[in-house]
């Protein structure tokens, strides 16, 4: 999702671990930041196909807050949709157009009733046939009727009713291919549509009929499964399903996700919750998703970046492509989480091998204050992320181990107070009971 | 009926004759049970019968004279004398003898408590009833009725060193509940008052806490103060009870505090303005409970709160960082209650005052003491009594003839494994 372009710095081969962050004055690295540059609209579009390209036109022009972006974002879409069925996508965008691009970008009604006609008379044929299948009892023309139908309510923008169908040709479901077609139908109407417990539960029926399975479907189920995990902000299982997506994706699922999306999701999400031997294992030394961090080369400099220490230009580079990442319809919502999170990952991380930090050699090496710094690292030892204290006279950051032993008498003094309290509240109250009880049953023995 | 001289020498006779061995003294008990309303008649002439007995060795006979005595009312200036005679009577009568009869004991107690009261000199009253509750417990552990007047007395006199002496003692046995709530609210009063908070915190806890078929207000007033108490000790509240509280009490008490339950939650959000916010506007319900001194007390509590949670982070701290955190008005003032928590011993810090820098440091305590180890073998010896008095308990329970007519009537009958000899129906 990144600009499409071709500014990839040299590669980065192995380097001495900076003790202390990055020496600005190091010669040997030249490394042209790229200066995230405005996304390539055209390039980005031609990512993707179906619906999803309308949709994903649309957010941006919603929220890219560059008029010429976003004229240029709502005119791809016009012509996009123009191509397609959906009239009452159509109706939006030349609301949100406004007459901005001219005449020819206007409220086409004649199109749009040729439209509506076409598809009513469409959708009564569809319905014929389809009550003609069901008198003959045919199972498989029935599927195939329903799955016209499911098609056709998604062609006009129906998404709920063409879900509805997809589902219904369950039962006429006979091999497992035909599950699978339901599943994967259903799961692009899900994913549209923005619910993604249904995307969970029919990945996991569509990973059940194993014998349907080849390597593209399972790379398309568990892209899925990683944007529904996604979704439900569960970064770690996200980051595993889309680690686990194989080459032969390729472009077989652009209706919803692009490989260029799967290699940035997976890094950002694997960056904010793998510790370092996961994100060794199953990123950096992951053969297979190197194919899809070829696509995206500064997220690949990043994640070599934030595993040899580099930490001011990961966050450079983290820092670039904030505003493309927040175009993305899945990511938007997480980006800022997940900033934080690599963040604080990286602080942590910084942090962890020495006994005492000096503060002002930190806020370099994270391009940041003093100041600043010490409110962040307070932040993180207040959540025992970093068991250390701050020297703030000498602004220095001390390594602290808790005293095992002391602590351990502490506790045990601390449980048998607590012990014998309760003990002591449990015998009153039983004879509290008791007394009640004598006083309530006075049949005296 | 007029009470003869003879009737009132053979009165005496009797008393003289039968106090000196348990079995006479059952003998002279139903006897003057007898007497009681004679002498309850003729109370105006029975002081001159006090003289020719020994409180000592008579303490039953001299204790239903003393009580049918005071029982007319009397005068303020009589009460001075009353309140003389039942401290002397009560300072040198003989424990086991009074036990016979307690609720007389308890009777002249409470009188004397009034007249004291009365006479606004609540200290004279103060030693009398220590006394005297020292010779009617039976053991220890037991609650007797003049605990709580002992408490209230000590309050009002403002001998709170006594009375935590008396709360030293574990209670076990109560016999009435509601006694054992004002003992347990009074002594709380007193804990705080003497600044001893955790105690304060267990004695509100079993008052909140206690089997209650309905509440009392004794439940809700300590209901406050536990809230008020909990802030300050521990630093939060808990709102939700413990599974054995009454569902009386789980279900109203919180109705009965709902400032207190505001306060609970402007102090959870660590600002002092909050919370001085909070009591701004409840100052007059914390008023009229007689709270307002414990309000105060939490919110300075909240400062030290405050600074507790830096010396987590920080090593060494400006005055002038610690002021802005914890929202003071100078580093002067953060030095000042830095200084005064040092000396409570609330942290452990220095103090550099050319700086203007603060060091905290660890707990010095390194657990390899003497003290230590004779601490935690106390603690062991005090935990093994306690488990041994519940098993104790829990084997007269299974003796207790109700229980096992209730157990034995849900056992099924037929069990192979063991055999038991209570017959599964058992009828008492």
């Amino acid at each position: 999702m990144e600009p499409e372009d071709n500014a990839a710095g040299p590669v980065i081969g192995d380097e001495e671990i900076h003790a202390n962050g990055r020496d600005e004055s190091d010669s040997q690295r030249h490394r042209p930041i790229i200066s995230g540059e405005q996304l390539d609209i055209e390039a980005y579009a031609a990512l993707y196909t179906g619906r999803t390209k309308t949709t994903r036109l649309l957010f941006i022009a919603d929220k890219c807050g560059a008029p010429s972006m976003e004229l240029e974002a709502l005119r791809m879409a016009y012509d996009e949709i123009k191509k397609g069925e959906d009239t009452q996508l159509f109706r939006e965008v030349v609301g949100k157009i406004n007459g901005r691009l001219g005449p020819n970008y206007g409220l086409d009604d004649a199109w749009a009733d040729a439209v509506d006609r076409r598809a009513e008379s469409r959708k009564d044929k569809l319905e014929n046939e389809l009550n003609a299948y069901r008198t003959n009892l045919i199972k498989e023309s029935i599927r195939m009727g329903y799955n016209d139908f499911g098609d056709f309510f998604y062609a006009h923008g129906r998404l709920g009713e063409a879900f509805k169908n997809y589902v219904r040709t369950r039962d006429y479901c006979t091999t497992s291919k035909h599950i699978i077609h339901m599943c994967l139908n259903a799961i692009l109407v899900s994913i549209e549509m923005g619910q993604f417990t249904h995307v969970t539960s029919y990945v996991g029926k569509a990973e059940q009929a194993v014998d349907g399975l080849d390597p593209v479907t399972i790379a398309k189920l568990r892209c899925a499964a990683g944007l529904s995990h996604l979704e439900g902000k569960k970064y770690k299982l996200a980051a595993r399903k889309f680690l686990e997506v194989g080459p032969e994706l390729g472009n077989n699922y652009t209706e919803i996700i692009a490989p260029q999306d799967v290699a940035t999701y997976g890094t950002l999400c694997a960056l904010a919750s793998f510790d370092r031997s996961e994100l060794k294992s199953k990123v950096i030394d992951n053969t297979n998703f190197r194919n899809f961090l070829e696509l995206v080369p500064e997220i690949r400099e990043l994640i070599n970046d934030f595993y040899t220490s580099h930490y001011a230009s990961c966050l450079e580079y983290l820092g670039n492509l904030k505003t493309n990442l927040l175009l993305d319809i899945h990511l938007h919502d997480h980006v800022e989480t997940l900033y934080e999170q690599i963040r604080n990952k990286a602080l942590i991380q910084y942090t962890l091998p020495f006994v005492s930090v000096d503060l002002n050699m930190m806020a370099n090496a994270f391009n940041t204050s003093v100041t600043g710094l010490e409110k962040e690292l307070e932040a993180l030892i207040t959540n025992d992320q970093i068991q250390a204290r701050i020297d703030s006279h000498n602004k220095i950051l001390y390594a602290r181990h808790a005293d095992q032993r002391n602590g351990t008498f502490q506790r045990a003094l601390q449980t048998g107070n607590e012990f014998d309290r309760e003990l002591r509240a449990m015998l009153l109250r039983a004879n509290l009971i008791k007394h009640d009880y004598n006083l309530k049953a006075p049949r005296k023995y | 009926m007029n009470l003869s001289m003879s009737s009132v020498e053979s009165l005496v006779a009797q008393i003289h004759g039968l106090s000196s061995n348990i079995g006479e003294l059952t003998q002279l008990r139903n006897y003057l049970k007898q007497c009681d309303d004679l002498l309850r008649t003729e109370s105006t002439r029975l002081a001159p019968l006090l003289t020719e007995l020994d409180p000592s060795v008579h303490s039953l006979g001299y204790l239903y004279i003393l009580e049918a005595c005071t029982s007319a009312p009397i005068s303020k200036d009589q009460a001075n004398k009353l309140v003389l005679s039942v401290a002397r009577f009560i300072n040198v009568c003989a424990a086991e003898q009074i036990r016979l009869a307690p609720e007389k004991f308890i009777s002249i107690c409470k009188r004397l408590m009034l007249q004291v009261m009365l006479l606004e000199d609540p200290m004279r009253g103060v030693a009398p009833l220590l006394t005297s509750i020292r010779k009617l417990q039976s053991s220890t552990e037991q609650l007797t009725t003049l605990h709580p007047d002992f408490m209230l007395l000590c309050l009002l006199s403002k001998c709170y060193k006594i009375g935590l002496s008396v709360l030293e003692d574990d209670i076990f046995e109560v016999d009435l509940p509601r006694d054992l709530f004002l003992y347990c609210y009074y002594g709380g009063m007193i804990c705080i008052g003497q600044k001893q908070f955790r105690k304060a915190l267990e004695l509100l806890h079993n008052v909140v806490t206690a089997p209650m078929p309905i509440i009392s207000a004794i439940a809700v007033e300590a209901y406050k103060k536990y809230i008020l108490v909990s802030l300050i000790h521990l630093g939060q509240f808990a709102t939700s009870f413990p599974k054995y509280t009454s569902s009386a009490a789980q279900r109203n008490l919180k109705n009965f505090s709902q400032s207190y339950l505001e306060l609970v939650n402007s102090y959870s959000t660590g600002k002092v303005s909050e919370v001085e916010k909070c009591v701004e506007i409840y100052k007059d319900t914390f008023g009229s409970d007689n709270n307002l001194g414990l309000v105060k007390q939490v919110v300075s509590s909240m400062y030290k709160r405050n600074i507790q949670r830096l010396t987590q982070t920080y090593l060494t701290l400006s005055l002038q960082d610690i002021a802005n955190t914890v929202q003071l008005n100078s580093p002067k003032e953060a030095e000042m209650h830095v200084l005064q928590m040092i000396q409570e011993g609330d942290i452990y810090a220095t103090i550099n005052q050319k700086d203007g820098m603060v060091r905290f440091l660890e707990d010095p305590e390194q657990y390899k003491t003497c003290e230590m180890i004779e601490r935690l073998d106390f603690s062991i010896q005090r935990i093994m009594r306690l488990s041994k008095k519940l098993t104790t308990m829990n084997e007269v329970m299974s003796c207790d003839p109700s229980y096992l007519g209730k157990v034995g009537k849900e056992r099924q009958r037929f069990d192979y494994d063991d055999f038991y000899t209570v017959p599964s129906k058992f009828t008492i």
